[in-house]
């Protein structure tokens, strides 16, 4: 298989789907390396980016007032200044985490210092509310989502690990 | 304890050997930490580092699992150091690229690393021998869960474990498996098997690649999603995927041995007999010739060949683990040469392959090695 950018032979394969299209990307060792896909890291951060249309102008805009970063740095390196940022840019977040990842919301391990019993309940009205919100749109899709996280939460399966 | 002793010392997982452990090298799982009030460590000042670090090292250092390991400031530690580190899988390639305000800490066992103000400000990695994600998983989630009772996580009911990149959010854990595919390689069959898997969303690399081609035969498969599943549920599908790829390369080693015996014999004599006799030996042909070493003692044509003597040469001819054993920088020509004089050292009382025909077929059936399902 051949580097997407340069002829080479590529070594690096990923697939992402990116607004609900999958796309596969090889790329040889260089130029994986100056696209920033290291060894441990998750891929494509930056193409998301660039990839995304910008919905609003807050989102270039905004600043987090813990660490001074700006949404225009964020969109320049696709990292967080931090954990606060988290909040700061919380708008146009969801449409990002979707197209990166399973799903939008933290389901595995659980710092023990925060009470299981709030945390899950908290998180299931919210998804409830959610689910309410998406039927009421016709996303039948997203709500087929949440109702199999609201499900999971309920029922537990007890995890192997 | 000081560098020397631990690089001495082979790692617990070069030793060992783990379920299905002729095609799959290592499991490792590693989780991304950070803590709240700190800036991510690629947006920090260097001051914010060093506080975090003596924040940080403490509580690293006195983790049960860290008594008498080995932990450095990075600061104190040579170029060569950090990448014999690299090359030994305890920090990565950009872990060992910064210099102040970093540090690593590694167990006694070189089982457990953590980096500290690598991307995140912490990286907690455990390595397993074989196919054993789930042990390598409760190591890192015991170690993780220790350092939560001793520092202020930064933590989201909703995305979970905050990190610097959004793409690491959730779980933070990035579970990848090392395979060794040489009969896929040679029979061709690897591209198709990487697509396949590449299709349900695991990023697929060659370990060595430089270029050309994934040297060595090796190649790492890891999840890409960290959000909206468990720990547990990444790691069963990793699992189930490298089941599927160890059939594979087992059915391929199969049908050489029956399809294709003199063409297996030829390319494993060449190789032992390089390796045995060359004077000048280059990374990319020691790799790929080891690699072939490696198929000859799973199908027992190389008989009384210690795995983990060939898994801890494939280390000792990497650059940097050449120029600490010399004390000093070499230049490639001097590496090569001192890369053939260990190779030949190593493998000097390996004996020749034996023929195939003489030798029982090789002990697993193909299906032999179906997970149960
Ligand atoms: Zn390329
Ligand atoms: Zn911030």
């Amino acid at each position: 298989m051949k580097c997407d950018v340069c002829e080479s032979e590529a070594t690096v394969f990923l697939t992402q789907i990116i607004n609900g299209q999958m796309t596969t990307v090889n790329l040889c060792d260089a130029c994986s390396q100056a696209k920033g896909v290291t060894d441990e890291m998750g891929f494509g951060l930056a193409e998301a980016f660039l990839n995304q249309p910008t919905p609003t102008n807050d989102v270039t805009e905004g600043v987090c007032e813990a660490c001074g970063f700006t949404a225009a740095q964020l969109k320049k390196i696709g990292r967080m200044g931090c954990p606060e940022c988290y909040s700061a840019f919380r708008d146009g977040l969801d449409g990002l985490l979707k197209a990166m990842h399973k799903g939008t919301r933290h389901v595995g391990k659980t710092p023990s210092k925060i009470t299981q019993s709030r945390h899950v309940q908290g998180n299931i009205n919210h998804l409830r509310e959610e689910l309410a919100n998406a039927v009421r749109d016709e996303r039948y899709e997203d709500a087929a989502r949440l109702k199999n996280e609201i499900d999971r939460m309920l029922n537990p399966t007890p995890d192997a690990v | 304890m000081l560098f020397k002793t631990l690089i001495n010392h082979p790692a617990d997982w070069m030793q060992g050997s783990g379920p299905h452990s002729e095609i799959v090298m290592t499991s490792r799982v590693r989780l991304a930490r950070n803590l709240r009030g700190f800036p991510f460590p690629g947006y920090s000042q260097e001051h914010q580092r060093l506080e975090l670090v003596q924040l940080a090292r403490p509580c690293v250092d006195a983790l049960p699992e860290m008594k008498d390991g080995y932990s450095e400031d990075y600061a104190k530690l040579s170029k060569t150091r950090k990448q014999v580190m690299v090359e030994r899988h305890l920090v990565s390639r950009e872990h060992a690229a910064r210099a102040n305000g970093c540090a690593v800490a590694v167990d006694r066992k070189q089982n457990l690393s953590i980096m500290i103000n690598e991307e995140d400000h912490f990286r907690i990695q455990g390595i397993r021998p074989g196919l054993n994600l789930r042990s390598a998983w409760q190591l890192v989630d015991k170690v993780d869960t220790e350092l939560e009772g001793a520092l202020p996580y930064a933590y989201d009911e909703k995305l979970g474990y905050l990190t610097a990149c959004p793409t690491n959010l959730g779980t933070g854990m990035r579970a990848s498996v090392m395979l060794h595919l040489p009969a896929l390689a040679l029979t061709d069959q690897i591209n198709p098997v990487i697509k396949a898997v590449g299709k349900i969303g695991l990023a697929v690399r060659g370990l060595y690649g430089e270029g050309t081609e994934a040297l060595g035969n090796l190649f790492q498969i890891s999840n890409q999603h960290t959000l909206g599943e468990k720990e547990g549920e990444i790691i069963s599908q990793i699992e189930k995927v490298i089941e599927r790829v160890i059939n594979s390369e087992t059915n391929a080693r199969q049908k050489l041995v029956e399809d294709n015996p003199n063409m297996l014999q030829d390319q494993v004599g060449r190789a032992y007999a390089i390796l045995r006799h060359a004077h000048i030996l280059a990374s990319k042909e020691a790799l790929n010739l080891l690699s072939l070493l490696r198929l000859g003692a799973d199908l027992d044509l190389i008989s009384n060949c210690d795995r983990s003597l060939l898994d801890m040469l494939l280390l000792e001819i990497q650059p940097a683990h050449l120029q600490l054993r010399a004390g000093k920088d070499l230049s490639p020509e001097e590496r090569d040469l001192r890369r053939a004089e260990i190779t030949r050292t190593r493998l000097h009382s390996l004996a020749g392959p034996s023929n195939v025909s003489n030798n029982q077929p090789p002990p697993e059936a193909p299906t032999s090695d179906l997970p149960d399902e």
